[in-house]
Parts: C-alpha cells; sequence; structure tokens
C-alpha cells in the first residue's frame, strides 16, 4: 500500500484497524540469489537498491536481533559530506543526495532536515584547515561556507565565544548537511526492500559460512537452519570481525563502543548541528526537543552496547566548555552502539578473496550518514561483480598496497580514527 | 569495564589515567625488506578482534608511565589481569620471531639466535 494523505484519510475513518504491515515476517526459502547478514541501515538499503535498481529481487537480509537494533537506531542521526579526500567526498556527496530524495523515493517519512551542519574553530590553523576542506568540497561540487564570527553571533549566541583557552572564532558550514530520523530509515528501507520481493529475517543469527572445495561461498547456517545464496554480502557493522572469520576473511578492524546521550526535551533552542573544535563534541536538537549529543569512542576495544563513565564526564565536559548553559538540561539517556573501527577510519565496501562473498565493513562511527549510498554502492558491487566508481577507492586490499583513505592522518590505530 | 585498572607499579587507578594503544597479541616482525610484506600487513593492519577474552597494551600515562598489558573481556569488560609489559609474552611468540625483550636487547645475539632457527 502506498502511504499517502488518502490512504491516512481512509484508515482514519475506519479508526486505524486496517492498516497493513509494513514488511512482511516470511520463513526462509531454501536458496536465494543474494543473501545480505545484516539487518541494519546498510544492509537494508543494500536490499532495497538490488530490488529496485538492479531488478534482483530473490534476496534474503538475515538479522539476528530485531530490525534495526543496531546501529542504525543507536547514532546521533547527522547527515553530512563535509569530507575532505577525493576516495571519500563523491561518495559522502552521492549519499547526501540520495537523502535529498529519500522520502519522496521509498514513500516514507524519514524526517530528512537540512539544517545545517557547523564545524567551530578555535584558531587560525584550524581556520586554515577547515578552509582547506571546504575548498576541497566545492571542487567536488558541494556546498561549504565560512561563517564568522559575527555572523555566527547571530545564528548561536548560547555558544562560549570568549572562552579563554579555546575561543570560538568562526565555523565550516555545509547547509545542505543536517538530520534525519534513524528508526524510519531503516522501516523505509525494509518496507521498500520487502514491497519488491525481498525476505527480511529477523532473529536469524549467522553462525557458519558454508563453502565449497573450491573454495567459493554457498550458504550459511543459521539458527534457522541452512540457506543456500549464489552471492552472500556482509553488512554486519560491529561484528564484521567475527562474521568474516567464519569465512577464513581476516579484517583491518577492531570493534570499538560509541556512546551517545540524549537530554530532556526543552523548547527549540540550537537550530542546526553543532561541532566542537576542540576534542571531539556534536550537538543537535530532535523534533522532540531532546538535545541529542556524543563525543568520541570509548578507546578499548568493546563489543558490550554499552560504554563507560570516564567518556561521559568528557563528552560532557566538551559539551560544557562549548555551550555553558547545556549545565541546565538533565540527561535523559545514554546508550552504546558497537562500531567497525577501520584501520584508516574509512569504510570498505568490496569484492573479497573469496569467490562470491562481498563485505560492508569499516564504518568506524560515520555509518548513518552514508546509509543510502553505502547500500547503492555495495548493490552495485554485489550485482555487476565489480566496485562502482563512487566505491572504487574503498578496498579492501588498501591497506596491503598503502592506497589508504585517512581523513585525519592518524595512521593504523583505530581508536585514533 | 571495570572502572578501576590495578597496576603492578601505582595500585588501583581509574581507567582515564591510561592511554589504550590496543592489540598486544601480535609479536613485531624483525625482519625487513622483500619478502616481509605479509608479516608486516598483518602486523600492522590485521586485528583478530575477538569477542570475549583479549590482550592490550595499555600506558599508564598519567601515574607511572609504564607500559602494561591488560587482559580482559571485550564482552563483559571483566579484567582478569595486568602485566608490565616487559614481561609479557605474546601467544604467537614463540612461531614467529622473538619479542624485543629487555632481555633480547640486551644480549642479541644469544638470546635471538636461540630461537630463530
Amino acid at each position: 500500500m502506498k502511504y499517502s494523505i488518502f490512504s491516512l484519510a481512509r484508515n482514519a475513518l475506519t479508526g486505524h484497524q486496517n492498516w497493513q504491515p509494513a514488511w512482511r515476517s516470511p520463513d526462509p526459502k531454501p536458496h536465494y540469489d543474494v543473501i545480505i547478514v545484516g539487518g541494519g541501515g546498510h544492509g537494508l538499503s543494500t536490499a532495497y537498491y538490488l530490488a529496485k535498481v538492479h531488478g534482483i529481487t530473490n534476496v534474503a537480509v538475515l538479522e539476528k536481533g530485531y530490525l534495526g537494533s543496531g546501529n542504525i537506531g543507536r547514532n546521533t542521526t547527522i547527515i553530512r559530506s563535509n569530507y575532505l579526500l577525493p576516495g571519500n567526498e563523491p561518495f559522502y556527496e552521492k549519499s547526501l543526495q540520495l537523502w535529498e530524495g529519500l522520502e519522496q523515493d521509498f514513500n516514507f517519512n524519514a524526517m530528512v532536515s537540512q539544517r545545517g551542519v557547523i564545524n567551530l574553530y578555535h584558531s587560525d590553523g584550524q581556520r586554515d584547515a577547515y578552509i582547506r576542506r571546504g575548498n576541497a568540497m566545492r571542487i567536488h561540487g558541494v556546498d561549504a561556507e565560512v561563517i564568522d564570527q559575527k555572523s555566527l553571533r547571530e545564528m548561536l549566541p548560547f555558544l562560549n565565544f570568549e572562552n579563554g583557552r579555546f575561543p570560538i572564532m568562526g565555523g565550516l558550514m555545509q547547509r545542505r548537511g543536517g538530520t534525519v530520523r534513524h528508526d524510519a530509515v531503516a522501516w523505509g528501507y525494509a518496507r521498500g526492500a520487502d514491497s519488491r520481493g525481498v525476505d527480511i529475517i529477523q532473529h536469524c543469527e549467522v553462525t557458519g559460512i558454508r563453502r565449497d572445495a573450491s573454495g567459493k561461498v554457498t550458504g550459511v547456517d543459521t539458527s534457522k537452519g541452512f540457506i543456500g545464496c549464489n552471492k552472500l554480502g556482509l553488512a554486519a557493522a560491529g561484528n564484521s570481525s567475527r562474521v568474516a572469520q567464519m569465512a577464513g576473511l581476516e579484517l583491518p578492524i577492531d570493534s570499538h563502543v560509541l556512546q551517545a546521550f540524549v537530554s530532556e526535551g526543552i523548547k527549540p533552542w540550537i537550530d542546526n548541528v553543532v561541532t566542537f573544535g576542540v576534542g571531539h563534541f556534536y550537538i543537535s536538537q530532535s523534533d522532540k526537543g531532546g538535545l541529542v549529543f556524543g563525543g568520541d569512542i570509548d578507546g578499548y576495544n568493546s563489543y558490550a552496547q554499552r560504554g563507560n563513565l570516564p567518556m561521559v564526564e568528557h563528552v560532557i565536559e566538551c559539551g560544557l566548555a562549548m555551550i555553558p548553559s547545556l549545565s541546565r538540561a538533565r540527561v535523559l539517556r545514554a546508550w552504546g552502539g558497537v562500531m567497525d573501527m577501520s584501520m584508516d577510519g574509512s569504510p570498505i565496501i568490496d569484492k573479497t578473496p573469496i569467490d562470491n562473498l562481498y563485505i560492508n565493513a569499516g564504518w568506524c562511527y560515520g555509518g548513518f550518514k552514508a546509509t543510502p549510498a553505502s547500500g547503492w554502492c555495495f548493490a552495485h558491487t554485489i550485482a555487476k561483480d565489480q566496485p562502482h566508481e563512487l566505491n572504487s577507492k574503498m578496498r579492501l586490499d588498501r591497506f596491503r598496497t598503502g592506497y589508504v583513505i585517512d581523513e585525519t592522518g592518524h595512521g593504523a590505530q583505530a581508536n585514533l580514527h | 569495564m571495570a572502572t578501576l585498572i590495578n597496576c603492578p607499579h601505582c595500585g588501583r587507578r581509574t581507567t582515564d589515567e591510561f592511554y589504550i594503544k590496543g592489540d598486544a597479541s601480535k609479536v613485531r616482525p624483525m625482519a625487513v625488506g622483500d619478502g616481509t610484506m605479509d608479516q608486516w600487513h598483518d602486523y600492522v593492519h590485521i586485528r583478530d578482534n575477538v569477542r570475549g577474552r583479549i590482550a592490550e597494551y595499555w600506558h599508564h600515562t598519567g601515574g607511572c608511565r609504564q607500559w602494561l598489558v591488560v587482559e580482559r573481556d571485550s564482552m563483559t569488560h571483566e579484567v582478569y589481569g595486568v602485566t608490565p609489559a616487559q614481561k609479557w609474552k605474546p601467544a604467537g611468540a614463540s612461531k614467529a620471531a622473538p619479542a624485543r625483550t629487555a632481555a633480547a636487547r640486551k644480549a642479541p645475539a644469544k638470546k635471538a639466535g636461540g630461537k630463530r632457527s
């Protein structure tokens, strides 16, 4: 059923008793053309674009928990395409363009809000680095502008401009960036994929990957039995290493926990997404009124979806240094997600050395904004058996060949990216 | 994660006194040059990324400034033990080249020669 004002009116008149489930809950078939492991944002969008763009509809998405229970529902909902490097920027811009048309495309209200993302700078050197990044974006046809302190004072009067150690001198702004209602992204992609014939199988954990004598992948063992496939795509986020190891594939990835926070609901206050240029802190205000914010990963390897108190303190210290009046808001909830931190801070969307096996991993903590383009490129890579130009630099073998995409220049240490 | 780490030199200290370097299961290759790329790629980039018991290098930057190895569980965050890094023997040490221990640096010829064969 297509959602519209008419379907809303019709269902309102019948007491909202006749809405159909947005997707089915089928039993797995014995064999699929493509199986995607991981029913998060990237897995679901991959299935959606496989069906919609490439006409491959005999597809299953296997999710060990319930749909959207991982990082797609655990992030701070920010979208942007303000990257520096050529291997990244066109990809993230594709993602932003897909966000811009997403709701019409999959007929679901994801509340895409292009409220603008502002990165604050605090020194002449940082300003120059931001200008360089802004110019790199503009070379790729992406919007970027420097906001001076005077304009910033009008837009965000509550910032701590006179911070003695880290004065706020201005910011780099991408007006097309913003926020999206993250749960609706999972639901919209799931509904769009399901309506095209994709089977979304929840509570179905992959426990093994079967390969034949020649080494190629033939299917997966799951908590619901063996399921055969022609091609297998892994989109398991924080558990990528564990799933890949089932096929004997070792990844350049460490799993880390990242926390996020939301305050009690307050009146409209922060119009944009604002990031602190000292330490790491980013904040926006949800449509419900809660301030949604986060900072760095905790720093130690973890598969637990919960963080630790020192990072809570650090994030809130950063927040108060940037916006002193935050001290009046109470934190309502905090939660954690498991990040697949790659060794250069950039993702992997590629074929693997194993036949019929494809991988989508290493999203560090930038995966949410990439959801549409990640699925779009991964679907292309699986359908055509070769990467699209947009993910042609996001290779699995780049760590061996030396063609890494290291935005921050930190080198091969996962917890620094 | 236990918020307190039992440093062998300083006693129980909070985790935010420490800098975490990461995986302590790898052994640094001794060889350089042609034909060693696989070893170095494995050492620098590839991680077992175990869910369960792991060992990590931690530096007590806010205390004794000694390198330690913390053995703990990456799922439950339970800490099993803390060892000074000089006394740490990675599981892979026997099959690969010997670790660069203080003893190896003092007597490189004897120590390295004996184990390499």
